[in-house]
């Protein structure tokens, strides 16, 4: 295996309580704090651990979203990542047509893997890997809790609702991410300045013949129904009578 | 409010079994249109024959082929999407089979998607839930657009089973199969409690818990209720259970009915993970944790001496 693709999207810090607008267009992203999407944190950190085992000769990230995202491309070169391509693009896309433009970049660069979080944390879609693989023709694993490479192809383990499934895929391939594939490493300051010298590509994504007109539109974005507010009880006994009143206890 | 248009439900099925996902699914599509039909791809006739007492149906529509033996996205993908033609709507559970299938059935006909429909508001205008259900957004498919969607399993509830509805043997659509992923096996039913994920109640621990083998009276409390044990990130990343423990944004998000805190202070990416509970009971020393807020039912209490005190009356 020569090139690792690793697709990552900038979305609003895990620890941060979403704010909605007031106007229900959406959900406020100014002076929030923002990281890469934790599910392809988890994909880059395998795709370096795969190079670091001699694996892999190139890591390259590439993701598709304004300007800001610089900042989370540069935190994948400090984690390791060879160079960065950025399609520039300012609104929110469709995971249909964000499976696009990296097709396009897929076409371009040919890597042998392509690893994506197997989903993002802000539209919870779980798409645009798939997507991506059908367009391309390529094997895909989703929700892959375990790689090992064997040649020409790989063995992934996959958390499925039944259990955890085993497939065998041929390269290239795309993999999306879950949570108990690894741990990714913290980034340290040497490798933060190291990172400032490695190479990014910034693409415009009118360049890459993709229809970025929204064929779904967002009629707004809401509060989910409030939750009743609770009570406070004070021993086992208490609690115990309640969950016998509202019927919980299996029997 | 339903339409008359075409919509086409993707079945799913697990050794021999019709999930109840799939009837929840078809309850959704019966939201949206009266003309429904249900497609089931399986070598083992029996799931297309049984699925014909889903209410609400029109047809089960069904090939039977062995290419079908195990649930592969690329390989059942392409016959979907060569069915979905003649449909103005394609709804599959949202489930890993679902999610991993459904995109590449959009793809192949150059839709964009919807991911977990919650609710129909109109035949064209949904809500499905983002950041983990702290938000909702409301949607409008485009005038004319083909609508292909998973279908959220927690909101909506099984339809009833009193219907006789046609079976229809189809042939195999002429597309090109590949045959670049081969299916190596299921690992299941691996742990001695319910899956996380499917349980009625989930018992969970926090940093609160302390250590590994103070996790053992969690245990015993889930095995006497019948239920799963989680964990927050913060017992996770302590090393006091594995991760595949972890309900939260970045874990599991689940919806049992009872959900049991203990220890568990209330961080925002953990109350992501449960909100769609039924009932939130949380045990903490400190009266002022975060989790009391979403809780319906708080206890202040040390869990070391609570959970004794409850398992002895459960005895």
């Amino acid at each position: 295996m020569k090139k690792i693709l690793v697709c990552i999207k900038r979305v609003i810090d895990y620890n941060v309580k979403i704010r909605i607008k007031s106007d229900e267009s959406g959900v406020v992203t100014d002076g929030v704090k923002m990281s890469i999407n934790p599910f392809d944190e988890i994909a880059l950190e395998e795709a370096l651990r795969l190079k670091e085992n001699g694996n892999a000769s190139e890591v390259i990230i590439v993701s598709v979203g304004s300007d800001g995202v610089q900042q989370q491309l540069r935190t994948g070169l400090a984690m390791g990542a060879d160079r960065a391509i950025l399609i520039e693009h300012n609104t929110i896309l469709e995971p249909i047509q964000v499976a696009k433009l990296l097709h396009k970049i897929v076409d371009q660069e040919k890597p042998d893997l392509i690893l994506m979080g197997k989903q993002a944390i802000d539209d919870d879609a779980s798409q645009t890997g798939q997507m991506l693989a059908q367009m391309c023709s390529y094997a895909q694993g989703t929700f892959v809790s375990k790689i090992t490479v064997n040649g020409n192809s790989l063995e992934v383990v996959r958390e499925v609702d039944q259990g955890l499934e085993t497939l065998e895929v041929d390269l290239p391939a795309i993999i999306t991410t879950d949570l108990r594939l690894n741990e990714p490493r913290y980034v340290k300051l040497p490798d933060i300045m190291k990172a400032k010298k490695k190479p990014m590509e910034i693409i415009d994504p009118s360049t890459l013949d993709v229809d970025l007109e929204p064929s779904i539109s967002v009629l707004k974005v809401s509060a989910p129904p409030p939750r009743q507010s609770g009570v406070m009880l004070n021993d086992a006994s208490e609690l115990l009578a309640a969950l016998k009143e509202k019927e919980l206890l299996n029997d | 409010m339903t339409d008359n248009s075409k919509v086409l439900v993707v079945g799913e099925y697990f050794r021999g079994q019709v999930i109840s996902a799939t009837s929840k699914t078809v309850n959704c599509a019966s939201q949206i249109s009266s003309d429904v039909d249900l497609l089931i791809l399986a070598n083992d006739p029996e799931i297309a024959n049984q699925s014909r007492l889903f209410d609400g149906i029109s047809k089960v529509l069904t090939i039977q082929d062995a290419i079908f033996e195990n649930p592969l996205a690329s390989v059942m993908a392409p016959v979907i999407a060569a069915i979905a033609k003649d449909y103005d709507c394609v709804l599959v559970p949202s489930t890993t089979f679902g999610k991993d299938l459904t995109p590449r059935i959009s793809a192949l006909l150059d839709v964009s998607q919807l991911t977990d429909i919650m609710e129909v508001l109109s035949p064209r205008k949904f809500k499905r839930p983002i950041y983990a259900g702290n938000a909702i957004e409301t949607l409008e498919v485009n005038e004319g657009q083909k609508i292909i969607a998973t279908v959220r399993p927690a909101s909506f509830k099984d339809v009833g089973n009193s219907n006789d509805a046609a079976l229809s043997l189809i042939d195999l659509p002429n597309v090109e199969i590949p045959s670049h992923t081969r299916y190596k096996g299921l690992e299941s039913g691996i742990q001695e409690r319910p899956d996380l994920q499917v349980a009625s109640i989930v018992i969970s621990g926090g940093r609160g818990v302390g250590s590994s083998e103070n996790f053992d009276i969690l245990y015993q409390l889930a095995d006497k209720l019948g239920a799963s044990v989680g964990a927050s990130r913060a017992a996770v990343d302590a090393g006091y259970v594995p991760n595949d423990m972890q309900v939260g944004q970045t874990g599991k998000i689940i919806a049992p009915d009872l959900y049991m805190a203990f220890g568990i202070s209330g961080a925002i990416q953990h109350i992501a993970g449960i909100k769609d509970a039924g009932t939130i009971v949380a045990v903490n020393k400190d009266p002022d944790a975060p989790i009391f807020e979403v809780a319906d039912i708080g206890i202040v209490a040390d869990l070391f001496e609570f959970i004794p005190d409850l398992l002895s009356q459960l005895d």
